[in-house]
Order: structure tokens, then C-alpha cells, then sequence
């Protein structure tokens, strides 16, 4: 056992999924020699060649286009975006492709491979680096989507990704690379998909969020029960597939909800988990269900990120309202 | 198979390379690029794609079949390249207007049938039929065909992969990206652009300002070659060649085919609002069936009894097809979520059940 950050956690099942399986190549722009901008790949290249771990030209449609027909060939792929943001210059082969060539091809084609992306803000990027677009992602039938927010987590979903038989968008929360860091067991494990990790246990309120929001969330919750304001944090882990259960539960036990999320309001994976709770457990609502999210803007200048993101002071003023407090 | 040197203005890809003229006669100083009994054979795939065509828009017309894409005019280009190909070790990644690639590949007339009839089984090729299911969305094929190309030869085998797309797909990003990172990779790929004249109804003058789309090759770092694609000789060669230079590693080729797309886009479009009849007459004097029919003739491997001989055969081959397609099982509710997964979400398990055929796949 070792207190690892989220990018160590992440290079550590690379290297040892790598070497547990052949088949696995990495494909992304400046993997390998540079070890990636974030230094996820970093020594792996030396380690594994550079047929396994291979340095990409500046296109993300052929990056991911081209880990298709790899996937097709039997190899199982992990591609890297350099920052999710990007990804939508590679969204029609995400969506149009990878996601949908087992069912094209009624399974002849399955697509085992993983696409890392980092995205997510409070690290002071230039424009499109730090835009957290899951929510554009999750309305792709045949593509699952991951979002860890431990180093614990990190480890056992990229490796439960890998081993998946399914395509998997791995969300990799930036500011978490560094400063988010716990304890991860150096033998072999994996996280299942679709299983919210309770963080903390509450009876007033049940505070849902994913990746790095986890945080704020779990911060927020700590100030709030000093205060006498009892939340439960629930991180969904992986949105697609999604623990639904889980909600139901956690919302049943407190009648509250406050969903927290980095992307704007407006379709943001927020309003599916609200919808899902109102589906699954109306009859133990006893407050309308707050959200604490981006604005509906284009992602600011870095400069006045803060006041754009979720902080702890709107999730704590979003869970007093929700308890009635306010 | 001595093909006559070629012309610089062929080398230089703005002149394409021709061998069997209009007439069916092999331009002189020219061996025929295939043997009589081969090109026999090759022949018999393309009136099988024509017969095909023309047996499937009547079933469409009366309402048996969805709409379809015909390969009319194309066949010396499909066929040809294709032809080039050893089936059990290459792989085809098509777009949509390939049938006999697919064909000689192993896949077969009655689950394409099945597929256009409505049936997604149709698109599911069997283990050892090396081809990428039909691609809708125009060139996002192309870096498939890399990415499978850099993949087969990662694993150590000598395959290589042939894409065809066309040429209004030639403006699309993926094109370059593809072809860019074959350059870099020197991917066992084989670009083959059919040019057939139009994008739906734009012309191809409208869709680039170059003279040649093989010249852009020079570009990406690997040749570019121009071939008159109702040729199937000329065809046949020039794959051939970048069939030799894959295998041996030397990397990727873009062919450029220049061929005319005598029907109509699919089922659904109406050719009579852009197309030009003058030019429709001119390319339908080149159509390339003509030319390898006229060549067998002139060979003595084909006349009129062995024609009507193959003809029936053919329009056997098809009305077998058509009947076991159509007595196939109908497309169930719960075929929606067969494979969309391999290992569906609870949620999407819970709507399979509730159209009540869970787990039956």
C-alpha cells in the first residue's frame, strides 16, 4: 500500500496492464518520449517500446479513428486526448464509430479500448483545456463513461476499463493529477462499473457529484457537519453505467438531494441524475433538489475561474437551502 | 503480366493509366494485366454486380427492399482492385458502394440482401470475411483502415487493408488525417478514391480545384497513382502494384479511379435533375463491361451460347439469394439491443426486458 496522486495511480495500471496484456498499445500526442504534457505515460516508452507506446501525429479524429480499426485488428488500445476539450474534434468517430461498431458490425467488431482524456478546471489553462463535456458523451448507446475521483478509484476504473470489453471514455480530473492522493494497494484490483462509492454517510442531505467535484462536495459536507448538518456523499463513479440504485438509497435515507457537477446547468449530467431520483424516489423527496454547477457561459479566463466553478461556499448554500435552512 | 512502361504524364498521376480501350482491344505493346480465365472470372463477378443491381432496384421499386446504392458503371473499378487482394490474408474496409469487394471477399449476396431488406444481421460479416461493415458516414472509414492496417502488421502479419471512399468523402478531415499518419506510420494501406463523377448530385469540379486527386499523395509522403476505373485491366495492375509495395513495407498508395457513376446515387435520387445526358452518353460508350467482354470475345473464352450460359447462371445465383433472404426469420423488437453492449448497463437491460425479449440473443 502506498499514498499515490491521481496521475501515478494512473501510470502505475498503465505499466501493469501492459505487461499483463500484449495486446495493449498506447497511442496519443507526446506519450512517449515526453511522457505525456502530465507525465501519465512518463518511462513507459523506455519500458515498452515504441511500437507499444507510440507517439501520435496532432489529430484526434485519426487517433481515435485509427484505435478502431487496431481494435478491429485484436489489439486493445488505450488512446490519450491530450484534454477532453479536444475530443470534439474527434466526436463523430466517438459517437459515430467507436461507440456503435459492435452493434454495426452485430458483433463481429467489439471495441475493447479506452480513451483517456484529462479535462476540468482550477489549473489556470488557456481556452478548451479545462471544459468538463461528459455530459456530451453520455448520450452515445455502446460507449461507457468513467470519472474517478480518488487515486484508489483511478487505478482499480482505468484497469477495469482496460479489461472491458466495451469502449470506455476515461475522464481524468486535472486538478486531481497532483492534489488529489490516497492510499492504493500495489496488488492487482479493479473497481466495478455502475457502483457509487458512499464517501460519507448523512442523514439530512445527499450530495452527489463526480471526479473532481467529489472534493468540493466532501469538503463542503465536512464544514457543514460541524454546523449540525448531516450529508451523505455519493460519488457515481461512472455516469454511464449508472449506479441507480445507489441514488435511490442515499435519497431515500435523507429526502434531500444537491447534484454538483463542473459542466454548465443546462444538460448537464445533473439534470439525468435529478430526473432518474424523481423516477426512483419521489415519495421520499421532501425538498425540491438543488445543483450546484458551472454557469451556462463558455468556459472563463482563467483568471476568474473560481467564481465559475463550484465551490464549497455555493455547495454549502445550495445544501442549507435544500435543508431549509435558507 | 509485362505491362507496357508507363508515360511520364501516367508517373506523373494526371494521366490515367490505360490498357484495355473501349473497343476491348489492349493498347499496343501491352500483355493482358490478368489471364483469360482469370479475367473470365472477374468478368462473372461484374455482371453478377449488374444483374444484382438491376434485380434489386426492381425489388425496390415494388417495395421488398430498402433503399440501396448501385454500383452501376463502377464494376471494372471495384472489381479490379479488388481483384488484387488475396482474400485470406487482406482486408477491405468499404464504404458503401462495393458490393463485389465484399462479394470476392466472402461475404454474400444474401446477407447483403438481408441488410438492405432491413435486417442488421445482414451487416454482421462471418469469421474469415476480412471486411469492416459498410460505412454510412462518408470517410470515417478511412482511419479504420489504418489503424486495422498498422494493427495486422503490429501482430506480425504481412496483411494489407484497401479503403474505398470517393470523391466528394475526399473533403472530408478524416481523409487527411488518415492519410497523413499512414505517411508517418508507412501503414500497409491502400486509399482507393473512386472518383465517379459526383457527391450525390456536386460535381467533382466542385468539390476540389485539383487536377488530379492522386497528385495529393506527393503531399503525405507516399505515390499517388491515376487509373482509368473502367478499366479493369489498368485497374488490376495498378492495385496490384500498391499491393506489392504494402506488403513489402514500403507503405501506403492513394489511387485515384476515374470512373462515372451511371445510375443514380441510390434508390431515392433522381440523377435526371443534374445530370448532363450528353455526359451520361459519353461514359455509358465506356462502360466496362463492354470493353472486358469484348476483349474475352476476341480471346475466345467468351461467345454468345457461354454468355447466355453465365447470364442464367447469374440470375439464378441472385433469385436464390433474394428467396432465402426473404424467407428469413423477420427482424425482431429485441434485435434494437443486441450488441449494442457487450456487457449492457443495468438501465439498458432494464429496457431490453421491458420489450420482453431479454437474453435472447
Amino acid at each position: 500500500m502506498a499514498v499515490l496522486n491521481m496521475v501515478e495511480a494512473i501510470r502505475q495500471t498503465l505499466a501493469d496492464e501492459m505487461a499483463r496484456d500484449g495486446r495493449i498499445l498506447l497511442l496519443g500526442q507526446d506519450i512517449g518520449r515526453n511522457g505525456g504534457v502530465f507525465r501519465a505515460t512518463d518511462g513507459l516508452q523506455e519500458r515498452f517500446g515504441e511500437d507499444r507506446v507510440v507517439d501520435m501525429p496532432l489529430a484526434e479524429a485519426v487517433i481515435v479513428g485509427a484505435s478502431v480499426g487496431l481494435a478491429a485488428s485484436g489489439l486493445r488500445p488505450v488512446a490519450e486526448l491530450q484534454f477532453l476539450g479536444f475530443g470534439s474534434q474527434a466526436f463523430h468517430q466517438i459517437e459515430g464509430q467507436v461507440a456503435r461498431m459492435r452493434f454495426r458490425s452485430q458483433g463481429r467488431y467489439g471495441m475493447p479500448l479506452v480513451i483517456r482524456a484529462p479535462f476540468g478546471g482550477n489549473v489556470r489553462t488557456p481556452e478548451l483545456h479545462s471544459d468538463a463535456h461528459e455530459a456530451k458523451y453520455v448520450n452515445s448507446p455502446g460507449l461507457k463513461v468513467a470519472m474517478p475521483a480518488s487515486a484508489y478509484d483511478a487505478r482499480g476504473l482505468l484497469a477495469e476499463a482496460i479489461r472491458d470489453p466495451d469502449p470506455v471514455l476515461f475522464c481524468e480530473p486535472l486538478r486531481g493529477y497532483r492534489r488529489i492522493k490516497d492510499e492504493v494497494p500495489d496488488a492487482d484490483y479493479t473497481v466495478p462499473f455502475g457502483q457509487a462509492r458512499l464517501v460519507r454517510d448523512g442523514t439530512d442531505v445527499a450530495v452527489i457529484a463526480w471526479s473532481a467535484a467529489v472534493t468540493v462536495a466532501a469538503e463542503a459536507a465536512a464544514q457543514l457537519a460541524a454546523d449540525g448538518i448531516s450529508c451523505a456523499v455519493l460519488d457515481l463513479r461512472t455516469l454511464v453505467p449508472l449506479d441507480v440504485r445507489a441514488l435511490a438509497e442515499v435519497v431515500a435515507r435523507t429526502g434531500r438531494a444537491v447534484v454538483v457537477h463542473e459542466a454548465p446547468m443546462t444538460a448537464g449530467f445533473g439534470a439525468e441524475v435529478i430526473a432518474t431520483i424523481q423516477e426512483e424516489a419521489f415519495w421520499s423527496l421532501e425538498a425540491p433538489i438543488g445543483r450546484v454547477t458551472a454557469y451556462d457561459t463558455p468556459y472563463p479566463i482563467a483568471s476568474v475561474e473560481e467564481h465559475y466553478l463550484p465551490s464549497i461556499e455555493r455547495v454549502k448554500h445550495a445544501i442549507r437551502r435544500v435543508a431549509g435552512e435558507v | 503480366m509485362g505491362p507496357a512502361t508507363a508515360t511520364a504524364r501516367e508517373q506523373a498521376a494526371v494521366v490515367p493509366v490505360t490498357r484495355l480501350g473501349p473497343d476491348g482491344v489492349l493498347a499496343p505493346g501491352c500483355d493482358p494485366a490478368l489471364s483469360s480465365a482469370e479475367a473470365l472470372a472477374a468478368f462473372r463477378l461484374m455482371l453478377l454486380t449488374r444483374t444484382y443491381d438491376e434485380r434489386a432496384f426492381s425489388l425496390q421499386r415494388q417495395g421488398r427492399l430498402g433503399t440501396f446504392s448501385p454500383v452501376t458503371g463502377q464494376e471494372a473499378s471495384v472489381v479490379g482492385s479488388a481483384w488484387a487482394l488475396d482474400p485470406t490474408r487482406d482486408w477491405v474496409v468499404p464504404q458503401y458502394r462495393e458490393l463485389p469487394a465484399m462479394l470476392r471477399q466472402g461475404h454474400t449476396l444474401e446477407k447483403v440482401l438481408l441488410y438492405q431488406m432491413g435486417n442488421p444481421v445482414g451487416n454482421r460479416m462471418e469469421e474469415g470475411v476480412n471486411v469492416l461493415p459498410i460505412q454510412i458516414s462518408l470517410a470515417a472509414q478511412v482511419p479504420h483502415a489504418v489503424g486495422l492496417a498498422w494493427g495486422l502488421r503490429h501482430q506480425g502479419l504481412d496483411a494489407c487493408v484497401i479503403t474505398y471512399f470517393g470523391d466528394g468523402a475526399s473533403s472530408e478531415g478524416d481523409v487527411h488525417e488518415a492519410m497523413n499518419l499512414a505517411g508517418v506510420r508507412r501503414a500497409s494501406v491502400i486509399f482507393f478514391l473512386q472518383n465517379n463523377g459526383f457527391a450525390i448530385s456536386t460535381p467533382v469540379a466542385k468539390q476540389t480545384a485539383t487536377e488530379s486527386f492522386a497528385l495529393r499523395a506527393a503531399g503525405y509522403g507516399f505515390p499517388g497513382e491515376l487509373v482509368d476505373g473502367n478499366d479493369l485491366f489498368a485497374v488490376y495492375e495498378v492495385t496490384r502494384r500498391a499491393v506489392e509495395r504494402a506488403r513489402a513495407g514500403e507503405g501506403p498508395t492513394l489511387i485515384e479511379s476515374r470512373t462515372y457513376r451511371l445510375g443514380p446515387h441510390n434508390t431515392a435520387d433522381d440523377p435526371t435533375r443534374y445530370v448532363d445526358p450528353e455526359e451520361l452518353r459519353s461514359w455509358q460508350a465506356l462502360d466496362p463491361i463492354v470493353r472486358v467482354r469484348a476483349w474475352l470475345r476476341s480471346e475466345g473464352a467468351l461467345d454468345d451460347a457461354s454468355e447466355v450460359e453465365l447470364q442464367a447462371e447469374l440470375d439464378g445465383e441472385v433469385a436464390r439469394a433474394v428467396a432465402a433472404a426473404e424467407a428469413f426469420p423477420k427482424v425482431r423488437p429485441g434485435q434494437i439491443f443486441e450488441h449494442v453492449y457487450a456487457r449492457p448497463p443495468d438501465r439498458v437491460a432494464a429496457q431490453w426486458e421491458s420489450v420482453g425479449e431479454a437474453g435472447s440473443a
